[in-house]
């Protein structure tokens, strides 16, 4: 049965995300007073994109064409060692540092696929998308650094499962670093107001630039492996801070509560997000840094109260 | 075979293969390949016995001291101590050396006929036969003697390329700095002798209760000067931008990989062994210079495009992070946590180690692609990965190793190094945490600058089209060069995947040490679970993320490439442009890349940016002709430093000079003055 357990943690993640971007483009459908494509379309889109041919740029090299697979890896990899819907699974490659870490080799070679073509769009876009993660990364180290200190440990299966919110002495640190913890999300899945994900040739744009020159499969990975970091972004958010209804023990019952009460977290997510993104305008990118260092010293005040 | 020679002679012979090696390339220097052939071949065998020697020592644990006295003097003996943290060093020292050596029978080639190889191979193998000296002696002059022979036989490497008036000036300024930082490591050494009335180093340590605290901080002070000048700490870190660049790569390699950490192995010298007890403030500083050093050196680094510069800067960037885990140390021990301060002490060891691998790597393959392209502007190069693909795969692993990408080295010493910081933070009171969380949240920014500048440079340098008509005529390095980073990079992967044998042994390295005879170990460590910190806060395992890695990429490849529509076309296409003709203009250059982290960091690097326009019409200035921007960073340190200290001493010069009058009557009163004085104060 933990077998069975491990083959869902490790599809859970690949196979739902595509749901959520379609979850999230009705919502802001919704919003815009339209009726919005189904919420399975990007499993379609997906499907049609794998079937296609490709175009390369002749000035690629193996970066770009290996680029896709790399960071196709590394969500699934992520995705398979965080907790989703139980907290027993104790993975090898689970410590906090670890995970933060192979993120960033997805990032490099995202960055450096979209450098390899030598188109203009490319190479701003890494630049972009190099300055935010640069100052994303403390933010996001220190905001799971305070539930890690908070639960002793920086496994994030051990954090998961033991209910920090219990811990009401502490609550204001979790809420302060949440909030941290949050921005950096907006910002690691490229999304308002760091980011807008749904335009093309902006002159502000970031992920979107960089996958510029990418077609059929390799565009199809890529936009993938978007869609799986945005859960993996969410797993984390909901499963360390509020680690309710998650499953602690090997049952049936537990389980299949832990996997409803983690579609229902991801939903809430999703909407909390098509809302900010229909709410919001995009910052001018020379503001973005503001938010970023806001997260940080949340999270250094949330770390400076839990003593 | 170690019980049949005796190690004291074995260290003998191992030093004099590098003797050898010096005088036979200068005796033969008058061809240039026969001089080659006898300073690799004598420093390739001085490093493969040197690296035979320090792992025998490792593993059997033993230490080692010999004296020889010297008859005419009481204080100068030349004595050895080679315990296992010599042992380490030496360890390193020969392996970098081994691997810069075989570069270096290809590398020199260029040089045939131009400059005499007979010299290098003298001073290179001087240089490491020097290095070796300085981690093993245990006089205070002795040492001094052979820290004046590394530091002179390196400023010959430095201005070993001498046509070029730029060399010259960095040679100066290199020698200098490292002139300044021997008058503070002579001073401390005084101080003690005055107190101590030795220069053995044994004897300072069971004396030291006889120096009292105000001494004591005054020799640390001079230390860290001295020390921290070599090492390339914040704010005496000048020399190092200016030096590493002029040098010969590979002498740039061996500069930066092993010679800036004697500086880090005298500071563990004496502050953690000699030193002790120490009050706490010594370790909080050295935290704070620590951070300090690591979030400049990679900001300064990202304002770079010499790339021997930028890899300079970042040699000063991870001295701070090696002074980060030495820093959390001696406070953990001050604050009587000494497994805390094992914990730390082995996260700067490990991190020294994995530094001297790759960034040595990295200035070997910088070397190979500006041995090719004749400029270290990497504005010109772009697309080298398409004519120099294996230096571009040494290129990348090394990246990713400095970025601390796992599963290479530089990830594992990085995660013991926010370990020690980690329970700096959990376990200490509100002071205590307030420095160590700048500390961490400093370590923290640094990795992903870091990250940014080495996309940047391996992005510029080998990716998209050529910037320049040269690189169309570059090709692959020689064999004896590729073989040489090809081992690194092999070294930078197998000291990530053995991280956990690795980090044992460093634990029985930091044991050896006297103040650690008793510790308890933090951490657990083996081959499969890799590296566990204790009360189970943490535990990281190489062989498993390895082989996590692997499985799914090769699974993804495969189900993605030969499973699903496996039929797909591809097209080789341009670039797409909009609809104009793309060429090198349209790529994003290395200061475009990093205007935007210069800008969001304007407080701290000063950018200016110029801009020069040429009009077709100058009257009108309706239509530029060409616009040349230049972003320059001001040199705060010599603005605000070097630059007031040197009219300082300008003024006080010419002060001086009054009293030099030439009158010879000024000149007899000046010494009847003195004598007076002089009988004043004896009576």
């Amino acid at each position: 049965m933990t077998i069975l357990i491990w083959i869902i943690q490790l599809f859970f993640v690949p196979v739902i995300s595509p749901l959520i971007i379609g979850v999230i483009k009705k919502i802001k459908a919704k919003f815009q007073n339209r009726q919005g494509s189904s919420i399975f379309q990007f499993y379609k889109d997906l499907w049609k994109l794998m079937y296609k041919d490709e175009v390369v740029s002749k000035d690629a090299s193996w970066i770009f064409l290996y680029a896709p697979f790399i960071i196709f890896t590394v969500t699934i990899a992520v995705g398979a060692s965080i907790p989703l819907f139980a907290s027993f699974l104790n993975g090898p490659t689970s410590d906090l540092l670890v995970i933060v870490y192979i993120m960033a080799i997805s990032t490099f070679f995202l960055s450096l696929a979209g450098m390899d073509t030598g188109s203009a769009f490319g190479g701003f876009g890494s630049s972009r998308e190099m300055t935010i993660s640069a100052l994303a990364e403390g933010g996001l180290i220190f905001s799971l650094l305070t539930v890690a200190l908070v639960s002793s440990s920086t496994n994030v299966f051990i954090i998961s499962g033991i209910n920090i919110l219990t811990h009401s002495q502490h609550l204001l640190s979790i809420m302060l670093a949440f909030i941290g913890f949050f921005i950096i999300l907006l910002a690691e899945t490229t999304r308002f107001p760091f980011d807008n994900p749904s335009t093309h040739l902006e002159l502000t744009m970031i992920h979107e630039a960089m996958i510029l020159e990418y077609s059929g499969k390799r565009l199809a990975l890529m936009e993938w492996a978007s869609a799986n970091k945005l859960i993996i972004f969410i797993a984390l958010g909901s499963n360390l801070f509020f680690p309710l209804g998650i499953a602690q023990n090997i049952s049936w019952l537990a389980l299949v509560i832990g996997i409803i009460v983690f579609l229902l977290k991801i939903l809430f997510f999703s909407t909390i997000i098509a809302i900010l993104e229909s709410s919001v305008a995009k910052f001018r990118f020379f503001r973005l840094p503001d938010l970023l260092i806001t997260s940080f010293i949340l999270n250094v005040i949330a770390i400076v109260l839990i003593n | 075979m170690l019980e049949i020679i005796t190690p004291s002679v074995s260290f003998f012979v191992l030093l004099s293969i590098f003797f050898i090696g010096a005088i036979s390339s200068l005796i033969y220097q008058k061809n240039d390949s026969i001089a080659n052939f006898l300073s690799s071949f004598f420093s390739i065998i001085g490093s493969l016995c040197g690296l035979f020697f320090s792992v025998s020592m490792i593993i059997y644990g033993k230490n080692l001291s010999f004296i020889i006295n010297y008859p005419y003097s009481s204080f100068f003996k030349i004595s050895f101590h080679i315990d296992l943290l010599s042992a380490f060093f030496i360890f390193i020292i020969s392996l970098i050396s081994l691997f810069c050596s075989i570069y270096g029978v290809g590398y020199l080639k260029h040089f045939y006929k131009k400059y005499s190889i007979g010299v290098f191979g003298f001073f290179y193998n001087l240089l490491i036969g020097s290095l070796l000296l300085v981690v093993t002696a245990s006089n205070g002059i002795f040492f001094l003697i052979a820290w004046e022979i590394m530091s002179i036989s390196s400023y010959f490497l430095v201005v070993y390329d001498r046509y070029d008036t730029d060399n010259i000036k960095a040679g100066f300024l290199y020698l200098i700095m490292t002139y300044v930082g021997t008058v503070f490591i002579i001073l401390s050494f005084l101080f003690i002798y005055k107190y101590i009335g030795s220069f053995e180093f044994i004897d300072i340590k069971s004396g030291i209760s006889l120096i009292p605290l105000s001494i004591k901080n005054n020799i640390f002070i001079f230390t860290i000067i001295g020390f921290g000048t070599k090492a390339g700490i914040i704010p005496f870190h000048i020399w190092l931008p200016a030096a590493h660049p002029a040098a010969p790569s590979h002498v740039s390699a061996l500069m930066s990989g092993v010679m800036i950490k004697t500086g880090v192995y005298m500071m563990i010298r004496l502050f953690v062994d000699i030193l002790q007890p120490i009050p706490v403030w010594w370790g909080i500083l050295i935290l704070i210079i620590g951070s300090i050093s690591s979030l400049l050196g990679v900001l300064y680094a990202l304002t770079e495009h010499d790339i021997k510069r930028l890899l300079a800067f970042h040699s000063i960037e991870n001295i701070g992070i090696i002074l980060l885990g030495l820093g959390s140390a001696l406070i953990f021990y001050s604050l009587n946590m000494p497994e805390l301060a094992l914990l730390g002490l082995m996260a700067s060891l490990f991190h020294t180690l994995n530094h001297a691998i790759f960034k040595s790597l990295l200035f070997l393959s910088a070397g190979s692609v500006i041995n090719e392209m004749h400029t270290r502007n990497i504005e010109e190069y772009g697309g080298i990965i398409k004519y120099m693909p294996q230096t571009a795969m040494f290129f990348l692993i090394g990246s990713m190793a400095i970025s601390a990408l796992p599963p290479f080295n530089g990830f594992f010493s990085e995660w013991l190094t926010y370990q020690a910081l980690f329970q700096g933070v959990a376990q200490l009171n509100l002071s205590f945490q307030g420095i160590f969380i700048i500390a961490a949240s400093s370590l923290a920014f640094t990795g992903g600058l870091a990250l940014t500048c080495f996309v940047k440079a391996f992005g510029i340098i080998f990716l998209a089209r050529p910037r320049s008509t040269k690189v169309s005529s570059i090709k692959e390095s020689p064999l004896s060069m590729r073989i040489g980073m090809g081992f690194l990079a092999l070294m930078s992967i197998l000291f990530g995947l053995f991280s956990g044998y690795t980090s044992r042994l460093l634990e029985k390295i930091g044991k050896d040490l006297s103040i650690f005879k008793d510790t308890n170990y933090f951490t657990s460590a083996s081959f499969y679970q890799g590296i566990d910190i204790k009360n189970s806060f943490a535990s990281v395992s190489a062989p498993i993320i390895f082989v996590v890695l692997i499985i799914i990429i090769f699974a993804v490849i495969f189900i993605f490439t030969f499973v699903i529509n496996k039929n797909q076309k591809i097209k080789i296409e341009n670039t797409w442009g909009c609809g104009l003709n793309l060429n090198k203009r349209a790529e994003i250059t290395a200061t475009g890349f990093a205007r935007s982290i210069i800008l969001v960091f304007k407080g701290i690097l000063k950018p200016s940016i110029q801009n020069e326009v040429e009009y077709h019409d100058a009257d009108s200035r309706y239509l530029p002709k060409s616009r040349v921007i230049t972003i320059h960073v001001k040199n705060i340190y010599n603005y605000y430093f070097y630059q007031p200290l040197r009219n300082i001493i300008n003024i006080i010069s010419l002060k001086t000079k009054n009293i030099q009058s030439g009158n010879i009557n000024a000149y007899i009163s000046y010494i009847f003055i003195s004598l007076i004085i002089a009988l004043l104060s004896v009576l």
